[in-house]
């Protein structure tokens, strides 16, 4: 009903004003009436009900509170005429009480914003991983489920299936409304940040299909993590999280070419990065990295600070980066890390160093299926003339490869080591 | 909100004790359960061994066969049902059963309420 509404006709402007609202107005709903279907049920027909009146009354003063009031107003008129639907809310408004309820912060705004325990809810680590990015997005993001359906690249259909099953889930087996206690807070965290960063990545560099970035979900991303950071100011990972992602974002302009091809880091036109999106990323590094040991997203957010600041990759401070990366294998040990590692001392000691460390992961079976070591060893290969191997390895990344540009990238590489190719060997 | 603990306990001897966990262990946890007041019922099952498995054809014959026989990890050991607010509170309960040490796991059902 939502879709239908909004394709009614409702102005850009409303349409971003029903995106910001949403979240919080579904999470108010949330708290108060401790079902999400409910929640969700009246927070559309309230959005419906805006939609038929704003246009000839105008848009008032508080926006979130009409359609809080409005969406209230209908949950309780539902309520009276579902007299069975309303005793069993009462029992699940005991229970919540009996779990102890959390008190609400207060938002500037004057309306609390309980969007917390919400994204602790759809990110709740008993539902299944893609399924707690898709409630995310749909719950606190606004996105309609066609929307998210898109994002995800699967029919829609096979969408809804999937929120559909996500929701009984947190309806039957009751996973709560609350934001963890500060001792659950350090278990529980990292897994709300990990959906945020796989929405971001999802939409950075798609993993299949022919875009090689979706500016919409990494936006989207983006825009969740600043709500996060607005409710969880002290959380140094919330921050480094936030950094990382503005920090990455920063160059999406120049991360492909006029035909669509992957350009590498080293050939980025470095003059079209975002500059007020880096100097923004630079001050949250500088929060997540100070008062407190460094966290894991810190780390890499100013790996990619570095990046940034660099003016070419020449002059980049690859002994920093390499240091970081040091700091990262200790806090968040993966072979991808090793990788990135391996790459970055190739460019600080030389392709021989940095192949010997590559060959080293050799055993690493997740590295098996990812195309990135390849390439590397690849492209260390090519720089040490050893071009038949180098046109081996360039071949095994093009099997593994998932975009399109990223293919189109590595067939160019692949033509320049191979004794027919254009560019001869 | 009834949930029960589905107990994958990893191989024990004939005390119910195993590499990861003490009687003690099992004992310490069942008064803790008792003492929060969420106990509803609770049982260990008896060695795998002593099994029997029964099913009725279309035609109303019984066959009875002894077994089943699983890997030692997908053993059913033994159940709670606790009384608990949400999953929250059941997966902390899970979490301290020494059935969900080691090799061991626990598994949380909700109960279906028919009168919701």
């Amino acid at each position: 009903m939502r879709d239908a509404g909004r394709a009614a006709g409702a102005g850009a402007a409303v349409e971003a004003l029903f995106r910001e609202e949403y979240g919080r107005l579904l999470a108010s709903l949330v708290r108060r009436f401790g079902d999400l279907d409910l929640a969700e049920e009246v927070a559309s027909e309230a959005i419906e009900a805006a939609l038929a009146h704003w246009p000839a009354a105008g848009v008032p003063t508080r926006p979130g509170a009409w359609l809080l009031t409005t969406a209230r107003r209908k949950a309780v008129d539902r309520l009276r005429r579902d007299k069975a639907y309303a005793a069993r809310l009462a029992v699940l408004q005991v229970e919540a009480e009996r779990a102890g309820p959390v008190p609400p912060p207060e938002a500037d705004g004057g309306l609390p914003d309980e969007r917390l325990q919400l994204f602790f809810t759809c990110a709740h680590p008993a539902l299944a991983a893609d399924d707690r990015a898709a409630l995310v997005l749909r719950c606190l993001a606004g996105l309609t489920t066609p929307e998210v359906a898109r994002a995800f690249l699967v029919p829609p259909a096979t969408m809804a299936q999937r929120i559909v099953r996500a929701k009984k889930k947190i309806r039957q087996a009751r996973i709560p409304f609350r934001v963890p206690g500060a001792d659950e807070l350090p278990e529980r965290l990292p897994g709300v940040l990990q959906v945020l960063y796989s929405i971001f990545t999802e939409g950075y560099a798609a993993s299949s299909g022919a875009d090689l970035q979706r500016f919409d979900l990494a936006e989207e991303a983006i825009r969740l993590a600043r709500i996060l950071r607005r409710l969880m100011p002290a959380e140094r990972e919330v921050a480094g999280l936030l950094a990382l992602m503005l920090l990455v974002h920063a160059r999406r302009e120049t991360r492909t070419g006029p035909d669509g091809g992957l350009v590498l880091l080293a050939d980025q036109d470095r003059s079209r990065w975002d500059r007020t999106m880096i100097e923004e990323g630079r001050a949250l590094v500088l929060a997540a990295l100070s008062g407190g040991p460094p966290g894991a997203y810190g780390v890499q957010a100013a790996i990619a600070a570095l990046h940034d600041e660099a003016a070419d990759v020449a002059t980049t401070d690859w002994p920093q980066i390499v240091a970081l990366y040091d700091v990262l294998l200790v806090l968040a040990p993966s072979p991808v890390v090793a990788l990135n590692r391996a790459v970055a001392v190739a460019m600080r000691d030389g392709p021989e160093a940095g192949l010997r460390l590559l060959d080293g992961l050799a055993g690493e079976a997740r590295l098996h299926a990812h195309h990135p070591y390849a390439a590397a060893r690849a492209d260390l290969l090519q720089r040490l003339g050893r071009l038949p191997e180098a046109a081996a390895a360039y071949r095994e990344a093009l099997a593994l490869a998932g975009t399109e540009p990223e293919r189109a990238h590595l067939r160019r590489r692949l033509a320049a080591v191979e004794p027919s190719g254009p560019d001869g060997a | 909100m009834k949930y029960m603990l589905l107990i994958h306990a990893g191989a024990v001897d004939e005390n119910g004790a195993s590499a990861e966990c003490t009687v003690e262990d099992w004992m310490s946890y069942d008064k803790e359960v008792r003492d929060a007041g969420i106990h509803v019922s609770s049982e260990s099952l008896a060695d795998l061994v002593t099994a029997t498995t029964v099913r009725v054809g279309s035609s109303g014959e019984r066959t009875v066969t002894d077994g089943p026989f699983a890997e030692t990890r997908e053993v059913l050991g033994g159940f709670y049902v606790i009384d608990v607010p949400d999953l929250d509170a059941a997966l902390d309960w899970a979490a301290r059963c020494p059935g969900a040490r080691g090799s061991g796991a626990v598994v949380v059902r909700p109960v279906a309420d028919f009168g919701a």
